[in-house]
């Protein structure tokens, strides 16, 4: 019978909010500017312009075709040089800014599928009120359509960005120490692996959750 | 101020306009009637470029609006259009529905924008609604709003598009009370509509639409004394006597 220690956790709780903290920060980097690209991917991808909706979509099928942890892998084997060559070797921590590259650019791809669905899910004749009124596209996009369309998807994205938060763990590839990857390396060096991925599978499983809850709760008061 | 000249569209092969040719003169108020599925609201549709045409040209107030070096926004801008469905924005406030085409599209300040827009809901009778969002007005009111929002851009025409279908038969008269009254003023008009009341008070001229075409363009007295075409009779017998 297997016995547990938990005795290495107490005194690895400040490496593993490091990591933690790791976690948020390609988390909400992604977030961020998934939304952003992925607004402009969407839009582009609704673009009458063919050339540009085609450009838009071929983005959008590349990053939903291939499994993240090969785009991580990839990012970090091409991002360092690419950066090295403009930078020299002033950079910090090269694993992290791959890692936060590869993150945003996958996440842009769902995320402009959601944005497209919302912008989608508009009448049609608010774009054609926006325009009567002289507004240019562009204005009737941003400033009638897009605010409605994020609040139809407003839950949406915030499921994606919970599944987004689990799946930062596949940054251990690259030896980044997130969250995950910190609990590895203290379980691995203190010979307590089991009770270490335990520990952080259940901070994984807090966080979600409550995430996850609060998005239901948003939900029905949206559907209100 | 309106002119219609030859226009004909097509939805890939199916022809929608075939050939229409009328015009609206400043001060004039035109209604298009005629059967659904007969064109009259891609007709309105084109006068603003809202839909492209292939053939024919439009100008409003001489600017051709199927000219690709046109300026649509800015023509846009100066043409007032209300919508079967209203089409407020709802996730602004009724004075935000008011004000933002007037301060983003004509550059007038804040304070200007929402002097403007609260005189003109003051008009249509809805000055206590000012702060609601559209959800919680009636059709009628939301209508009323609307005509409001386009008369903001100080429009040199209007066009109606079916401004009462949407709407539960007690709230018709509310709507057609400031359509009255702008016409009255002398606000140049085109309205597509089946509300022959409002035509007959109202109107100069009918335009009388069937399978995209304009089949009847006549002086109202003329229009309903003695139309000319047969199926112009038949619709109107049809609408009239119920």
């Amino acid at each position: 019978m297997y016995e547990f220690d938990w005795s290495s956790i107490p005194g690895a709780l400040p490496l593993l909010a490091k990591g933690l903290m790791v976690t948020f920060e390609v988390t909400l980097t992604a977030i961020v500017v998934g939304i952003v690209w992925g607004t402009l991917l969407a839009v582009a991808r609704l673009s009458s312009n063919k050339l540009v909706s085609f450009a838009a979509a071929s983005y959008v099928n590349l990053f939903r075709s291939v499994p993240l942890v090969m785009v991580i892998l990839w990012f970090y084997l091409i991002v360092p040089q690419l950066l090295r060559s403009v930078f020299g070797d002033a950079l910090g921590d090269i694993r992290l800014a791959s890692a936060l590259i590869a993150f945003s650019l996958f996440e842009a791809a769902y995320y402009s599928e959601i944005i497209r669905a919302g912008i989608q899910s508009v009448a049609r004749g608010q774009i054609a009120a926006g325009l009567a009124l002289g507004m240019t596209y562009a204005q009737t996009m941003r400033l009638v359509v897009l605010p409605q369309a994020f609040r139809n998807m407003t839950p949406l994205l915030l499921t994606q960005a919970v599944i987004l938060f689990q799946d930062t763990s596949l940054v251990y590839v690259i030896g980044l120490s997130d969250f995950f990857g910190t609990a590895y390396k203290v379980g691995d060096r203190d010979g307590r692996l089991v009770e270490l991925l335990l520990f952080a599978g259940a901070i994984y499983f807090i966080i979600s959750f409550a995430a996850s809850q609060l998005v239901k709760r948003l939900e029905s008061r949206y559907a209100r | 101020m309106i002119e219609i000249n030859q226009v004909s569209k097509w939805y890939g092969s199916f022809q929608v306009l075939t050939d229409n040719t009328t015009r609206i003169n400043t001060g004039e108020v035109v209604v298009v009637c005629g059967p659904s599925g007969s064109g009259k609201s891609t007709l309105i549709k084109c006068v603003n470029g809202l839909e492209a045409f292939q053939q024919g040209t439009i100008t409003v107030n001489g600017v051709s609006v199927g000219d690709p070096a046109t300026n649509l926004a800015k023509l846009r801008s100066h043409v007032g259009m209300v919508f079967q469905h209203f089409e407020l924005f709802p996730h602004m406030s009724i004075t935000e529905n008011l004000t933002i085409a007037q301060t983003k599209v004509l550059g007038r300040s804040q304070d200007e924008a929402v002097s403007k827009g609260l005189a003109l809901l003051d008009r249509v009778g809805l000055r206590a609604q000012a702060d609601k969002f559209p959800g919680q007005l009636s059709g009628g009111q939301q209508q009323r709003v609307a005509i409001a929002r386009a008369l903001a851009m100080d429009p040199i025409c209007m066009l109606f598009d079916e401004p009462t279908s949407a709407l539960d038969p007690e709230m018709i008269n509310e709507v057609l009370d400031v359509m009255v009254e702008l016409a009255q003023e002398g606000m140049t008009m085109m309205c597509v509509t089946h509300e022959m009341g409002f035509a007959r008070k109202v109107a100069h001229r009918v335009v009388f639409m069937d399978h995209g075409q304009i089949v009847e363009d006549a002086a109202k007295d003329a229009f309903f004394g003695t139309p000319r075409s047969e199926r112009a009779q038949q619709f109107l017998s049809k609408i009239l006597n119920h």
